[in-house]
């Protein structure tokens, strides 16, 4: 058996395990991909839920989702719309190499993502105050819908809890990238960081547009 | 058909030596192991801590023994009894069963196996042990503070609305442990993807990695599953939402569907690995090519796909309807056929070969034999009427005792007796080993097959106590619980010839079987990065007759 060395050029970027840059590279977008399937499992089971509790309770979900604010929803689905095309915008940014529009879409995608999270707590706390959280207070106006409009209550905050806490994780690791990005770390060469934390971002808006008409417009 | 290569391997006449320098000795202290992203010492880490799970397990297997010992309820409460067979259960599934082979053998081998410098994501790989180990806390917090007494199923709704014990607790611990398994699974599969080194192709890599990839699969798209299922019964028990519970309008059946699609496949993530390991021994120690490669490697894909759509076969009992425990019995049955080929193909490969029966290959053998009376039996549980009759019996744990314990653990003793001198360098007593291996073998048989005559004979499982008049239940079970002493001392023989031989063993050499494969080409141990240069591969895997080729 013969053997070679394969010595490629060295990027500061490169980590010893990997003979090329494009090696590194493949390598991580695949990881991320994989990463994005086991996510979109993961939530599976909340759909999965989802479906059979709908087709068992349909009167009760129909009923209560008129709970739920669609006006609130609709921002909120236009606010996430929009900082998914703020983060597209980064990534090209980040390939052009065009600093300062790096750092300014990757803070515009922290901001709308704070927003987002912020008129989510305002939801909560409204249903809070209507007795809407499943557990010993929690009241429905019809009796005989009560139990299946509680499922409906304990998906809707398991299935957007679950959303936010997503989002709440990619707050904290855009953090950084906006600080790497200001001391230009990311180059045309190397900007995978920015890349596959936009993969995640897209994953994590795509999960609401589905929850968006399963909760409120159904 | 195939010649056989009888002179041993050229490399194995060298005289034995230990490189100077190698991944053990590379760095010094404490903290160059705790922060090492090197997947070798990686493995090792990964190895006290299942082999400390493993005892644990074992030391709970045995209170259950001692308990049915006797048919009345004498040593343990009815409470406690629960709670043994739970943390026995769960510490291990979780801790032992599902991460032992890919964590120890799968991050040791499987980037030398295909000639890479490490696993693509070497951080996330150390982020997995601790993971791991975070998860683990869990449990033993959960064990000291009390237990648990669901069964490691954790079925609802006992376990979220009726159960007064740690469910939360334990639940976590088995969700956090989960995301270990996702993060190896990852990084096995962009491993094997990318980082093969020059004429690694996909048809000449070794079965080992063929296996670890199709139970990375699973890992990857069954886990998720159970983990948002887990997270689900926390939720319930803590915030009071109603997902499973009847009273709130849930539907219990429905966790069971959840928790098997995951835990079904859950035995694939256990077996795979370990058929995997199966082929390299047979082949190593016949001599030979595996039989039918191809559809070996093939049969591992089967496998994990088939896998997941037989879960409802847990469920015969449950209201599943009559139509979809046909469809699931059928599919079932199905699954059965790759694991056949496999081990039709395995005996092939033993046909004619200069079979030696060197210490990993007793295990291997056990294994095949084990496996097969395992498999049988699963069949007996997916026709439909049968299962009814056995359904919650002694029959079903010594069946899954048989897949498992037969299957995993001998495949992973094997392979640790297999590959220890590439580990640490040293060679082990074989006279050793070879007693350790046939106790095993005897003390499993002596400890799960009266529990098939026990649970045909209607003794239901996790009870405490069993009637005094049924003197046929005492005779079994008394067999059974000498059989789990015997295989407590083939347990327990290898931590001490094998911690030994790391201490005072001669050296090994690079390749002491004389066996074929990249991992046997480095030194032993191997260096930090694997391999001096990076290997160009030319041949096949299993190249033993090189006539044929
Ligand atoms: C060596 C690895 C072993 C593994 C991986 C293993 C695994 C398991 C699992 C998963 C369960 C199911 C627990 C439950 O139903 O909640 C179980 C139950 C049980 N195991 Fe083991 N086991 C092992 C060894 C043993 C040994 C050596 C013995 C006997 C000494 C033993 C005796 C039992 C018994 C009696 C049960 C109770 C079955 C029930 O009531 O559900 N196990 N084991
Ligand atoms: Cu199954």
């Amino acid at each position: 058996m013969s053997h070679s060395s394969a010595h490629a050029a060295h990027h500061p970027a490169l980590q010893h395990h990997f003979d090329t840059l494009e090696q590194q590279q493949n390598a991580s977008t695949l990881g991320m991909w994989m990463f994005l399937v086991t996510e979109v499992l993961f939530f599976g089971g909340f759909f999965m839920a989802y479906i059979l509790y709908r087709w068992m309770y349909n009167a009760s979900f129909h009923e209560a989702s008129h709970e739920l604010n669609v006006w609130l929803g609709l921002f909120n689905t236009a606010v996430l719309i929009g900082s998914s095309l703020t983060m597209a915008l980064a990534v090209r940014a980040s390939k052009t190499g065009e600093k300062s529009a790096l750092v300014f879409f990757l803070i515009a995608t922290l901001v709308l993502g704070s927003i987002f999270l912020g008129v989510k707590v305002v939801e909560y706390s409204e249903k809070f105050t209507h007795h809407l959280v499943p557990g010993k207070h929690f009241a429905f106006h019809d009796a005989n819908l009560k139990n299946g409009a509680e499922i409906y209550f304990s998906l809707y905050f398991g299935m957007t809890g679950l959303h936010a806490t997503h989002m709440i994780l990619g707050g904290f690791v855009l953090v950084p990238l906006i600080v790497m990005a200001m001391k230009g770390r990311f180059t045309p060469e190397w900007y995978t960081p920015i890349e596959l934390f936009g993969l995640y971002w897209h994953f994590v808006d795509i999960v609401w547009i589905f929850l968006f008409p399963l909760l409120y417009l159904m | 058909m195939h010649d056989v290569r009888t002179e041993p391997a050229p490399s194995a006449s060298q005289a034995p030596t230990t490189p100077e320098v190698h991944y053990i000795n590379a760095t010094h202290g404490a903290m160059s192991w705790f922060f090492t992203k090197d997947h070798k010492r990686i493995a090792l880490l990964y190895l006290y801590a299942v082999s400390a799970f493993f005892l644990v397990g074992g030391i709970f297997a045995m209170l259950i023994r001692l308990e049915l010992a006797t048919p009345r309820g004498d040593l343990l409460t009815a409470e406690t009894y629960n709670k043994v067979f739970t943390a026995h259960g769960v510490v291990m599934v979780f801790f032992f069963l599902i991460p032992v082979v890919p964590t120890i053998l799968g991050n040791f081998l499987v980037p030398i196996m295909i000639g890479a410098k490490d696993l693509a994501f070497p951080r996330l790989n150390l982020a997995s042990w601790y993971v791991y180990m975070a998860g683990g806390l869990f449990g033993v917090a959960a064990l000291v503070s009390g237990g648990v007494d669901t069964g490691w199923t954790f079925y609802t709704p006992y376990s979220t609305a009726a159960s007064n014990t740690h469910v939360v607790l334990t639940g976590l611990g088995a969700f956090i442990a989960g995301f270990s398994s996702i993060f190896t699974g990852i990084n096995f599969i962009v491993t094997i993807h990318t980082m093969r080194a020059p004429g690694m192709t996909w048809d000449r890599l070794p079965l080992f990695i063929w296996s670890h990839y199709a139970a990375s699969l699973i890992m990857i798209l069954g886990t998720p599953v159970v983990a948002v299922t887990l997270l689900m019964v926390v939720l319930e028990r803590t915030l009071g939402l109603g997902f499973f519970n009847p009273a709130l309008g849930g539907d219990p059946v429905l966790y069971q569907h959840l928790f098997w699609f995951y835990s079904h496949p859950a035995v694939y993530i256990m077996v795979l690995p370990a058929m995997g390991v199966i082929s390299e021994l047979v082949s190593a120690f016949s001599r030979k090519p595996v039989f039918g490669y191809k559809m070996v490697a093939i049969a591992s894909l089967g496998i994990a796909l088939v896998g997941f759509l037989v879960w409802g076969h847990h469920m015969f009992t449950t209201s599943q309807s009559v139509l979809a425990a046909m469809v699931f019995s059928i599919l079932s049955f199905l699954v059965a056929i790759p694991s056949a080929i496999k081990v039709f193909n395995w005996t092939a490969t033993l046909y004619r070969g200069s079979v030696e029966l060197a210490s990993p290959m007793l295990y291997a053998l056990g294994f095949i034999g084990l496996f097969t009376i395992g498999g049988l039996t699963g069949l007996f549980l997916a026709a439909i009427g049968l299962d009814i009759h056995v359904h919650d019996t002694y029959f079903v744990v010594a069946h899954f005792h048989y897949v498992m314990v037969g299957g995993t653990v001998t495949a992973y003793l094997g392979g640790l007796h297999f590959w220890w001198p590439k580990m640490t360098g040293k060679l082990y007593s074989e006279g050793w080993a070879k007693v350790a291996a046939v106790l095993v073998f005897v003390g499993f048989n002596l400890t799960f097959f009266p529990q098939f005559v026990l649970g045909y004979l209607g003794m239901p499982r996790r009870y405490h106590a069993y009637p005094v008049e049924e003197l046929s239940w005492q005779v079994l079970n008394i067999l059974s619980s000498a059989g789990a002493s015997i295989l407590g001392i083939g347990f327990l023989l290898p931590a001490f010839y094998l911690t030994y031989s790391a201490l005072k063993g001669q050296p090994a050499g690079p390749n002491p079987w004389g066996a074929y494969g990249l991992e046997w080409e480095t030194t032993s141990p191997p260096p930090t990065a694997n391999f001096e240069v990076t290997p160009i591969v030319t041949k096949p895997a299993y190249y033993y007759a090189p006539e044929e080729h």
